[in-house]
């Protein structure tokens, strides 16, 4: 590990490889290195297992069920069995499915990011949606821009607005010391309702088609301001290159919390708030850079699904995903992907499948209703985040070694640790 | 010796106290009289009113209290302006959107979600386990309130059935915060989504796309013999639902039974302090199990109000984040049932008002909305007193 010597004083010991299995930090990293991949594998199978339960319950084949959902994901296209006619369709659903894994990779970031900084970000969907705002509005204006400084300009602004949309909580958490859980929660709804404000009739950004006016949805953006697709057909939803800047920025994340200063102190910050400050670190800063770099993921996110595939909001969109959007989701990729940048990109893969496997457009209804599949899909996930909060067992047990060791060594507990809601 | 420190502290303190609520009283009396009935249709008694609340307030402000004083400021600057915005706006809507008994009626018929949502999680939040998912058992309460209503056609066995799913929603909850040590939050959390792919799932299968028949037996409203004729009053909460009542007699009957009776003292330092709780005999662990799933049934009777009295119907996801802003409820009201009463009023009242602003702006009315979050977020900011969450809240508690 290369370990920067300035920050490392109060750490040096839990990091340093010699120190094997005998502190929390290095018997945390020989959990995830050993039973990292077993346990979400194991995780999703039994809420997969679970699902199945409720599927034959209410008297329908499971095996069939599941075997319709795959087919839906266009995951077949893979098999060299498939036949060249299932394969054209394949094609199609798995450019569908892959559509949806690019915001779920980023969203996924955005909460994995603030995990392993020790803060947990509900906030993934407001941040999304801030970033989506932002994007319909420089995608609609600024026709007569070129193409490719014009989406660049979208998505840097978006990515920036969903930063200081985050920021804030960064901020508060950082300052006063509010609990992140809460100021997420709140900021979501905020940009839930600012956006129904937005976009409703005689909103601001209502668009200005005169045909339209009765309708509560922004104008569409620049065809120039699109995003490039290259795999499929531009005119049905083909494959925009999103995905690419979603893997791009999954490497990022690795990057940066792997083989930077500023990373290193994050994943400080997160494994032990008091250790860091003691070694030098600045943990209210690293709170508000966190919080701002979650909400970068989920605001690029959402202008990446904007100027992908959308191309406009309607405010009904905006008040169906305050429930159970896309972002929320990010919530149960990044705890499956145990808030690693590779485990994040699987999982996003699995729930992208998943979400695409059980909708209108691509489950056979013949064997099983779509709209009870998509309540399944949300039993799936909220079944995949139950057990993962029970295998921070191991968390817990350490946070609670790390307070007694605490307890001992120093005296004074700052109550900005208890400060939970 | 110590009894005059004790005395002479609040006799010094106590003035610019007052004068600060003095203030905001005077801020609010500034907008009041522009509005039905008064109806003063000249801005310069309010505008009058508003300075006198600004000066009283800096004078709370130089006395030492600078909360209140800034707040007393800017009453006075809101009371004026919004006077001033009603003087010159029409006569007719503002009797439209401003009638008092109407907007009362409705603050408490959007409250009472809130309010049972509110006392769930003050329950579970002071015996130390976090709940992020009273918008989940509340949901719960929601579906199956009026799915028990629709089957057993009766809605008292309808709101049993909602309460005890919302209870069975709970106990998940407790058995993975407390048997299992999981992270509450993200257990919590894990609630939310479970509730919303259950409800819609059972929703889907039983009723279709024909949604729920329109002949639910509903909860009845409770109109009063002698006020509900009386002119204001009859209209104000002459007929009011039997869950409202329901609500308020809860606030009363949690405030009494954490603050004056024994076990909600036990409750409370359970909440506080775990281990010295053990110490002295109390099982941590049943008493939390106790806390979580009373918050899980409360919880449910705000989302059967909503099913089952509020609107008769169900729809997926009909909760709607009212579960988050019950939660800002139990956070503004500094986790007291009483406290809380009054946050719900005001984010009820501030959906009721939004409902009727569309007279005057249909689009500005719907930012409206965003109030309630605004407002928690600046009292999580500690900008209004800190608010300040049970000590041991969110730590799972093992014996030694």
């Amino acid at each position: 590990m290369s370990l920067e010597p300035a920050a490392g004083q109060a750490l040096a010991g839990e990091e340093g490889p010699e120190a094997a299995a005998v502190t929390p930090a290095a018997r945390l990293a020989a959990y995830v290195q050993g039973g990292g991949v077993i346990v979400p594998i194991l995780t999703a199978v039994l809420a997969f297992l679970v699902g199945g339960l409720v599927i034959l319950i209410t008297g329908h084949n499971p095996f069939s069920t599941y075997k319709a959902i795959f087919n839906g994901t266009g995951l077949n296209w893979i098999f060299p069995w498939t036949s060249s006619s299932d394969r054209a369709t394949a094609a199609l659903n798995l450019q569908q499915t892959l559509i949806t894994t690019t915001p779920l990779i980023l969203t996924g970031l955005a909460v994995a990011f603030a995990f392993r900084c020790g803060l947990f970000n509900i906030g993934g969907e407001g941040q999304y949606l801030v970033g989506s705002y932002i994007a319909v509005w420089v995608g609609a204006s600024f026709g007569g821009m070129p193409a490719f400084p014009h989406i660049l300009l979208a998505i840097v602004l978006a990515t920036l607005a969903g930063a200081a949309w985050a920021g804030i909580a960064g901020v508060l958490k950082a300052t006063v010391g509010a609990h992140e859980v809460i100021s997420t929660i709140m900021l979501n709804w905020v940009a839930v309702w600012v956006g129904s404000y937005l976009f409703a009739l005689h909103g601001p950004l209502q668009n200005s088609d005169p045909s339209q006016q009765s309708v509560p949805v922004s104008n569409d953006i620049a065809s120039g301001a699109k995003l490039p697709v290259f795999w499929g057909d531009p005119e049905l939803q083909g494959l925009h290159i999103g995905l690419f800047i979603a893997l791009a920025a999954a490497l990022f994340f690795w990057v940066l919390l792997n083989r930077s200063t500023t990373g290193y102190e994050v994943r400080a910050v997160g494994l032990n708030p008091e250790a860091a400050r003691y070694g030098g670190i600045s943990v209210s800063r690293s709170y508000i850079f966190v919080m701002a770099m979650c909400g970068a993921f989920a605001g690029l996110a959402g202008s990446l699904d904007l100027l992908g595939w959308q191309f406009h909001i309607a405010t009904n969109d905006i008040s169906n995903s305050a429930n159970a959007g896309l972002p929320f989701f990010g919530i149960a990729v990044a705890l499956l992907g145990r808030n690693t940048a590779g485990g994040t990109v699987a999982a996003a893969l699995l729930f992208g499948a998943l979400l695409t496997g059980t909708s209108q457009r691509n489950l056979d209804p013949t064997i099983f209703e779509p709209e009870l599949a998509t309540n399944l899909t949300l039993i799936i996930q909220g079944l995949v985040v139950l057990i993962v909060s029970a295998d921070v067992i191991v968390l817990t047990m350490l946070r609670r070694g790390r307070a007694m060791f605490r307890r001992r060594g120093a005296p004074a507990t700052p109550a900005a640790e208890a400060e939970a809601s | 010796m110590s009894t005059a420190v004790a005395t002479a502290a609040p006799a010094r303190s106590i003035a610019p106290r007052h004068s600060g609520w003095v203030g905001v009283a005077l801020g609010v009396v500034a907008w009041f009289i522009a509005l039905p009935p008064a109806l003063v249709r000249s801005p310069i008694p309010s505008i009058l009113i508003g300075l006198l609340a600004i000066t009283v307030g800096a004078w709370a402000i130089y006395g030492g209290e600078k909360r209140l004083g800034w707040g007393a400021v800017a009453a006075g600057l809101l009371g004026g302006a919004g006077a001033v915005a009603s003087t010159r706006s029409g006569v007719g809507n503002l009797k439209d959107v401003v009638t008092w008994s109407a907007l009362i009626a409705a603050t408490l018929r959007y409250a009472t979600p809130l309010v049972f949502g509110a006392l769930g999680g003050i329950v579970c939040e002071r015996s130390g386990v976090v709940n992020v998912g009273i918008e989940g058992m509340m949901l719960m309460g929601a579906f199956f309130g009026i799915f028990g209503a629709d089957l057993l056609d009766s809605w008292f066995l309808g709101l049993l059935v909602g309460m005890a799913a919302g209870g069975v929603l709970a106990l998940v909850h407790a058995f993975f915060s407390i048997n299992l040590r999981a992270d509450q939050v993200v257990s919590g959390m894990s609630l939310n989504f479970l509730a919303l792919g259950i409800t819609g799932y059972i929703f889907l299968d039983h009723y279709g796309d024909q949604g729920t028949p329109d002949d639910i037996p509903r909860v009845p409203d409770i109109s009063i013999p002698g006020v509900k004729n009386v002119s204001f009053f009859g209209d104000a909460i002459g007929r009011t639902n039997t869950l409202t009542w329901l609500a308020l007699i809860g606030v009363v009957a949690l405030t009494i039974f954490l603050f004056r009776t024994p076990r909600g003292l036990r409750l409370r330092s359970v909440g506080e302090h775990p281990r010295a709780a053990e110490t002295v005999g109390i099982s941590v662990p049943r008493t939390r199990y106790f806390a979580v799933i009373m918050s899980g049934v409360l919880a449910a009777m705000g989302g059967a109000y909503l099913s089952i009295a509020f609107v008769g119907s169900f729809n997926q996801g009909m909760t709607a984040g009212r579960g988050f802003i019950a939660l800002a409820a139990v956070i503004f009201g500094k986790w007291r049932p009483v406290g809380s009463l009054g946050a719900a009023l005001l984010f009820g009242f501030s959906t009721a008002l939004a409902q009727r602003l569309p007279t005057f702006s249909p689009s500005g009315a719907v930012l409206f909305q965003a109030l309630p979050y605004v407002l928690t977020l600046i009292a999580v900011a500690g900008i209004i007193g800190r608010s300040r969450p049970p000590a041991a809240s969110g730590q799972p508690y093992v014996k030694e």
